[in-house]
């Protein structure tokens, strides 16, 4: 049961507020910004999802590389398109805020970069991956030569078993001893 | 990459769906931690700080050795890797499992809960309170965390010199100022009126003042100024005697001196140890530099669009620069020794270049002092703003070096020939180097002014009373009228440099302004400001003890002044700056300005005698002798505890032990390093013998069976929960019996 009525009461704030890591500042300002995205015609309607399309106007996802991946990851919705209801909208803030665990936000970066959902990072992720980073046009991007020579670096550091490719464990564990990734996976409202 | 032929990795082909796999009891194990735990972590895995989540990793790590003593489910729901109705369900799985427990134990859950609540709701409104959390929030949305590190530790030095100066007025200040008002009687350090070297001529002007020299005096902190809280001098209460107790004014002076040293140096240790314990590990070899560019590298919490892209080319530029570097330390192990031998040379001579620099401003500033302090005896004012340009000699002597020798250092490193992150950090080595040591110069031709009585002559005070009757307040006006300067400086810069810079590069395009560019904020520079800055309050704050409230004044203004000009002016820098090796350099060259202002603190309360006309150390030699006085007058016990505390034996047996409890840490830690080489050795090899005996396997399973249709197998990804395994699919299982597969992707 998700809620778009125009208020929260306060049972389901007290639920939401042990389910994620948000405050009730947060549940409360997250409530109010997924409002504002619900057509008009809906807005009463219970447990509404929001298209992909409108997601990606929130300045906060506009301009992120990753936009429609995360969408993606963090939809339920059966038929995968990346539609969003306030109960994934408020997973997808819990795992980006400022208390999360560092399992939680090294899982869901995990699923992010899958670009092809296989479970784990293969070569062709990694390629995908470096070329949102860097921009993805074709004077962004760096030569095949040196994605390939990007590429074996990334997974002699990152690949334990030498199979070619990085799993969830291998991922969690270099991410562990990444100082930068904590502060740098953080979405706030 | 594999070498062995059978078993070659191709990322393009990959291996099918074996039923075997699922059994095993490493796949096992990952399906069950993730349903419900065996890492029992209990507490909330960080504290709503901003690095909160790294205490999250020593959690986990932790928990992981206490795994087998703890029964599961007792994670909390929202650490689950679930969606929303899925951690719906798996609560009310729990409520109905709790009710099981009991009146007592659900009392206690929900007690518990509440608590947690309660907790969480407190660190939630203390930090709402933190200053500037709205300002640092809008940086961090445009410029990204890099540069949000430089403003956080503002924040930092902000609350830092706010905590001196509480403790400054709380012990020293206070008591004087409720002398009035308390039952208090207050015994003088009246200097002995016939020693010659106790005249103390008043310096408050006399007569028509007119009022540029009030002017002049505000900046220079002279007349009226001089004889207020402002400065050493005005201190003249030696003891306060109560009905029941003597405070003992002198000893809290040097006892309050020592205590805002360390507690500035245990605060800002304690800041550091998080980024240090990683600074030290990263620095191991460039350990992981692509893996947490690549995966680390983006910053979430940028929203503005031009920012994005910079960050886009930012993170370009740095792979490329990483790739590049990679390609260089290959060819620097082809160097012949010819070339090793002149890069040598170079260096040295570029070396020894750069002690002469560096000398040279030494000199200058020395001459400077000198010139400056001359001048000031002599009383001949010529003109109002000749008169300030001679008291402000030094401080413009230094603020001019420190402007012309980074210049001069970053041309000097492209002959030297360094990796470039070795030249970022050479460079800045000796940009703190000279800034720091500055200070150090112009407080040394202070001591030497000080302590010169003439050609020859001894010094009948200990130093030179005709002409420094109280030597204390004139080393706080020095230091006061350092700290102004810098402060006018860097709001002149921004005001009357970067400003038109902007305006001339926005609105007259030509050679000239595509050359000079748009303004960077480059985060080292700013750093050694203010550092600076800081390093000036510490020194100071023993002869001017109000310097503190100013130095907080400064910094708040500073803040809103550098935000102004990151908004307004500038553009983020090609090179960014990482937040936890930034975080980790500011703490560093922080605790280098710490230092050195101990230096010239200890030695001017050690060495040299303090003034006899004034402060309220007059009746001692030095102001260090407070202290053993006071000891003597302790009773016998206490007495000798803190004289066995400062002999030779305890300081020896000390450092004997100290230098073992490092040797041995250092040694635990090489042999850790040495064990999990070893463990990850023997990972790959298990992998490598799983995925053999696996194919053996298929192939005898497949030779007793008749062969499969191709269609029997199914691609895994869409009916497993693929996310906790490693396991490939899609290949065709018929290639498995006619030859080994080229490759496969079975593994842990």
């Amino acid at each position: 049961m998700g809620a778009t009525a125009s208020q929260l009461d306060k049972g389901m704030l007290s639920e939401y507020q042990e389910l994620t890591f948000l405050t009730k500042q947060e549940i409360l300002l997250a409530h109010k910004r997924f409002s504002e995205l619900v057509p008009k015609e809906e807005i009463d309607r219970i447990n509404c999802r929001i298209p992909m399309s409108l997601i990606l106007t929130l300045p906060e996802l506009k301009s992120n590389p990753f936009n429609e991946r995360i969408c993606k990851v963090f939809s339920t919705s059966d038929i995968k398109d990346g539609s969003l209801s306030f109960d994934d909208f408020l997973d997808l803030l819990s795992a980006f805020s400022d208390s999360a665990t560092l399992e939680i936000k090294s899982h869901y970066a995990f699923r992010i970069f899958d670009f092809d959902d296989d479970g784990t990072l293969g070569r062709h992720d990694l390629e995908k991956l470096v070329n949102c980073l860097t921009g993805g046009t074709d004077d962004t991007n760096l030569t095949p030569d040196e994605m390939r020579q990007l590429i074996d670096n990334i997974l002699e550091e990152s690949d334990i078993d030498k199979d070619g490719t990085v799993n969830l464990s291998e991922f969690q564990h270099v991410i562990s001893r990444s100082p930068d990734f904590v502060s740098s996976f953080k979405i706030v409202l | 990459m594999e070498v062995d032929p059978v078993f070659t990795i191709n990322s393009s082909e990959r291996i099918t769906f074996i039923p075997l796999l699922d059994q095993l009891p490493s796949y096992q194990s990952l399906l069950y931690r993730r349903k419900s735990s065996t890492i029992a972590n209990k507490r909330r895995g960080s504290s709503r700080s901003r690095f909160g989540s790294i205490g999250s990793v020593k959690s986990t790590v932790s928990t992981i050795n206490r795994h087998d003593d703890k029964e599961p489910e007792v994670r909390p729901i929202r650490e689950l890797t679930m969606s929303m109705k899925d951690k719906r369900r798996e609560r009310e799985k729990r409520t109905v499992k709790a009710q099981d427990l009991g009146n007592w134990g659900q009392w206690q859950r929900n007690t518990r809960r509440y608590l947690k609540r309660m907790k969480e709701d407190s660190e939630d409104r203390l930090n709402s309170m933190k200053l500037w959390r709205r300002d640092i929030h809008q940086i961090e949305a445009r410029f990204g965390t890099g540069i949000l590190s430089y403003f956080s530790f503002l924040r930092f030095l902000v609350v830092l010199n706010l905590i001196i100066f509480l403790l400054m007025f709380c012990f020293i200040m206070l008591p004087i100022i409720i002398i009035p008002y308390t039952s208090g009687n207050a015994t003088y350090s009246h200097p002995d009126s016939g020693n010659v070297c106790s005249v103390y001529p008043s310096s408050a002007r006399r007569g028509l003042v007119i009022f540029h020299e009030h002017i002049t005096d505000l900046l220079s902190g002279g007349g009226f100024l001089e004889q207020t809280y402002l400065f050493y001098g005005f201190y003249k209460v030696d003891k306060i005697h109560y009905p029941s107790c003597t405070y003992n004014l002198a000893l809290a002076y040097l006892l309050t001196t020592i205590s805002y040293l360390l507690v500035s140096l245990i605060w800002i240790v304690k800041r550091s140890a998080t980024g240090f314990k990683q600074n030290l590990v990263k620095d191991e070899d460039s350990f992981q530099c692509f893996c947490n560019k690549i995966f680390a590298g983006w910053d979430f919490c940028i929203t503005n669009e031009k920012a994005a892209e910079l960050k886009r080319s930012s993170l370009l530029y740095e792979l490329r620069t990483d790739l590049e570097e990679e390609r260089m330390k290959q060819e620097k192990a082809k160097r012949t020794r010819k070339d090793k031998c002149q890069i040598y040379t170079v260096r040295f001579i570029l070396n020894l270049f750069v002690i002469a620099v560096l000398a040279g401003c030494f000199y200058s500033i020395y001459l400077a002092t000198t010139f400056s302090q001359e001048h000031q005896r002599n009383q001949v004012k010529v003109n109002f703003i000749v008169d300030l340009i001679y008291e402000y000699l030094p401080s413009i002597v230094i603020t001019m070096a420190n402007f012309i020798t980074p210049l001069l250092f970053s041309v000097i490193i492209n002959y030297e020939d360094y990796s470039p992150a070795f030249e970022i950090r050479f460079t800045l080595i000796r940009c703190v180097f000279m800034r720091l040591t500055s200070i150090g110069v112009l407080l040394f031709s202070l001591w030497s002014q000080i302590t010169n009585c003439g050609e020859g002559v001894k010094c009948i005070c200990g130093y030179n009373a005709t002409l420094y009757s109280c030597w204390e307040t004139r080393v706080g006006q020095e230091m006061y009228k350092l700290t102004i300067f810098d402060f006018i400086i860097i709001a002149a810069v921004t005001i009357l440099v970067e400003f038109p810079r902007k305006l001339i590069v926005t609105y007259w395009k030509s050679g000239f302004s595509k050359w000079w560019g748009e303004q960077e904020f480059g985060i080292p520079q700013n750093v050694l400001e203010i550092v600076y800055g800081q390093t000036i309050c510490w020194i100071g704050t023993f002869y001017c003890p109000l310097l503190p409230a100013i130095c907080t004044i400064k910094y708040f203004f500073i803040f809103y002044i550098k935000k102004l000009s990151l908004i307004k002016n500038c553009r983020p820098s090609t090179r960014p700056f990482r937040a936890s090796s930034s975080n980790f350099f500011f703490l560093g060259v922080l605790l280098i300005g710490l230092a050195l202002a101990c230096v010239p603190v200890g030695v001017s309360v050690a060495q040299i005698n303090c003034s006899q006309a004034c402060g309220p150390f007059v009746n001692y030699t030095t102001s260090w002798e407070a202290l053993p006085t006071a000891v003597s007058e302790l009773s016998l016990g206490p007495k000798n505890f803190l004289h066995a505390l400062s002999s030779e034996a305890f300081a020896v047996s000390f450092f004997v032990v100290s230098c073992l409890a490092m040797f041995y840490v250092i040694a635990l830690a090489g042999a850790h390093k040495k064990v999990i080489k070893q463990l990850k050795e023997q990972l790959d090899m298990e992998g490598q013998d799983k995925r053999y005996l696996i194919l053996m396997l298929c192939q005898a399973q497949g030779l007793s069976r008749p062969q499969p249709s191709s269609s029997s197998s199914k691609p895994r990804s869409c009916s497993s929960p693929s996310y906790h395994t490693s396991f490939n699919s899609d290949f065709p299982q018929g290639l498995l019996l006619v030859h080994p597969p080229p490759n496969s992707s079975t593994h842990v």
